[in-house]
């Protein structure tokens, strides 16, 4: 047996006030609060430092990123030390057959007990040429990495529903894990997934050993329970009907609602407006942008982004079903006018036709 | 002018003949009517409200957002009529088991081939209006009674993706039994997508459903359009042609 985080950090010259310090943010990043402390504690100190993998598939690193950003240093430090991050091609350290072998061992002598990080879609088009590690495909090495895995983390949207890589006509064949693999995942989509809220995935499944609680896409619902609409600051400008019209009006300049410029928060599930970016600083919306809906599926496929409606397939980048609604409700006028011309005509003839059998009965 | 005290029938200038005879009947039963009402009512509430959350102009403008709450409103009409929208179709469901013939759901779908035939007729006759006289029924023509079950499919279809749009936020279990159409639609923005498409189903059947009531009592003048306020219809005694 391994290490405990405990013995681990102390060997790292950690005093005991900063394990507690870290026990206590841990159990606050878990949702546990101050009375979970204690208990955070005791698994430290005895729970065996857990061996994670992070693999990269297609994708642009942002998620690693986003990660190393987290808004709690000693939290972030703390993590990748109790984190026994055997494997992870942008932060270790090993390169070619060292890493391939650190990999192998991690699998070997962790079995059924690691974790599995995945950041990217794994492409399946073409016998998964498309990305390839050390000679082998990404799915077969997904496949090899998922077999034995405690839990499988799917980081951002190419890993939780394929991104940009799986926007139409998805060439790749881009797909996203829980596809792949037969085992529950959990997604944490975005593009990328906010920093704190990766962080507090992670010390929820360390400290309690479990998987957060996950809404019908298996986000956890900690952070994807929420609309960004219905969180944002911005929100009683929508309730009251005040709308930035164009950008840079004195409507923008007073921070009314994006809603008309194609913000996209009235459907995307996020943490973005609660926790916020960069430590706290900001998120799209404060910053004067709509909501692209990045940790939605298919977002790249129901824009442009500056409209709220997707396009109308078929019918050129402007037309909403309002504009093809539109044109259909004035043609069906058209028709109906159209009709009552013919109808008029026929109504000369039913009364000329009851005119006449009058005469007859006369 | 028409002081004179003439008999009736003459009015209808039969000659002393006596006017052509039409029979009353009892069509539309008052659950049918109140339903019919309170439908139009809440949709055209529904199809306002819609259009305007989709497209909200600036009706009323206010510096600060806790001076007004007109959006607000409009999104609370919105829900309210399609509560009453939803309870009312429900009804009208019920009845469709119980009520009339001109009422019961079974006769809308053309299961039989004589409603089949009915429907090449109506065509012919009211839509391209290339037969003078069409078949004359007393309730629905078999034609619109299909229509308007296609209609009530739509009904559920726009309940269905209207209740799945807010379901994940709502705590209440009704909208919760609808959370499958997000993800079956592409999420949240292909709910939204045909969400807005059946709004304008709604708005061509409006237009066409408003015109053809005033073409069928223009054309066949047996009261049409005011069976839906007292119910009764007038059929020709002697074999309507």
């Amino acid at each position: 047996m391994g290490p405990s985080i405990w013995q681990s950090m102390e060997r790292k010259g950690y005093s005991r006030r900063d394990f507690l310090q870290f026990c206590a943010a841990a159990a606050t990043a878990a949702g546990l609060g101050q009375s979970g402390v204690a208990q955070v504690a005791a698994a430290f100190e005895k729970k065996e430092k857990p061996a994670v993998v992070w693999m990269h598939f297609q994708e642009c690193t942002c998620c690693s990123e986003s990660f190393i950003r987290a808004s709690h240093p000693i939290v972030l430090d703390a993590l990748l030390d109790v984190l026994s991050l055997n494997y992870s091609e942008t932060l270790m350290a090993a390169s070619g057959f060292q890493a391939e072998k650190s990999l192998n061992d991690t699998i070997q002598n962790n079995k059924g007990k690691y974790i599995v990080l995945v950041e990217g879609a794994v492409p399946t088009h073409d016998g998964g040429v498309y990305c390839m590690i050390g000679g082998k495909t990404a799915e077969s090495i997904l496949q090899t990495v998922a077999k034995d895995a405690a839990a499988i983390i799917a980081w951002g949207s190419c890993a939780s529903n394929g991104c940009v890589q799986a926007a139409k006509p998805n060439p790749t064949g881009a797909t996203p894990i829980y596809k792949l693999v037969n085992k529950p995942v959990i997604n944490v989509p975005g593009c990328p997934p906010i920093a704190d809220v990766m962080m507090a995935v992670v010390t929820h499944m360390l400290v309690l050993g479990q998987v957060p609680a996950l809404d019908s896409l298996n986000r956890p619902k900690e952070f994807y329970g929420r609309r960004v609409h219905d969180t944002c600051y911005r929100r009683p400008n929508y309730d009251a009907g005040l709308f930035v019209e164009s950008w840079d009006d004195e409507n923008a300049r007073r921070g009314y609602c994006l809603y008309k410029m194609g913000c996209k928060g009235p459907v995307t599930y996020n943490a973005c407006s609660v926790v916020k970016w960069n430590e706290g600083t900001s998120y799209p919306i404060q910053s004067g942008h709509g909501c692209i809906g990045c940790s939605e599926e298919g977002f790249w496929d129901n824009g442009p982004f500056y409209q709220h409606l997707p396009s109308f397939p078929g019918f050129g980048v402007e037309s909403t079903a309002d504009t093809i609604g539109t044109i259909v409700g004035v043609a069906t006028l058209a028709g109906v006018a159209a009709h009552a011309a013919v109808t008029n005509v026929r109504k000369q003839k039913v009364i000329a036709e009851v005119h006449a059998e009058e005469q007859k009965e006369s | 002018m028409s002081t004179s005290g003439e008999p009736i029938h003459d009015i209808f200038g039969s000659n002393g003949h006596g006017p052509t005879e039409y029979r009353r009947v009892y069509v539309w039963e008052l659950p049918v009517r109140a339903y019919h009402w309170i439908n139009a009512t809440a949709l055209v509430a529904l199809c306002i409200t819609g259009y305007l959350i989709g497209h909200p102009f600036h009706l009323l403008y206010a510096p600060e957002a806790y001076q007004q709450y007109w959006f607000g409103w409009v999104r609370f009409i919105h829900f309210a009529s399609a509560w009453i929208y939803i309870m009312n179709f429900m009804a009208r469901l019920y009845w469709g088991f119980v009520g009339n013939k001109y009422a019961r759901l079974i006769n809308f779908i053309p299961l039989k081939k004589s409603q089949r035939q009915e429907i090449m007729e109506v065509v012919k006759a009211d839509v391209l209006q290339v037969k003078m006289h069409g078949p004359i029924s007393t309730g629905h023509n078999a034609l619109a009674a299909f229509i308007y079950f296609i209609t009530f499919i739509v009904f559920l279809l726009q309940m269905i993706t209207g209740f799945a749009l807010y379901s994940n936020m709502s705590t209440s279990s009704i909208p919760r039994l609808f959370m499958w159409a997000v993800p079956l639609l592409g999420g949240e923005f292909g709910v939204r997508f045909w969400h807005h498409i059946f709004l304008w189903f709604f708005v061509c059947f409006v237009i066409i459903h408003i015109y053809l009531a005033f073409y069928h009592d223009y054309i066949e003048g047996r009261g049409t359009i005011s069976s839906i306020v007292g119910g009764w219809k007038f059929e020709r005694v002697k074999g309507d042609k």
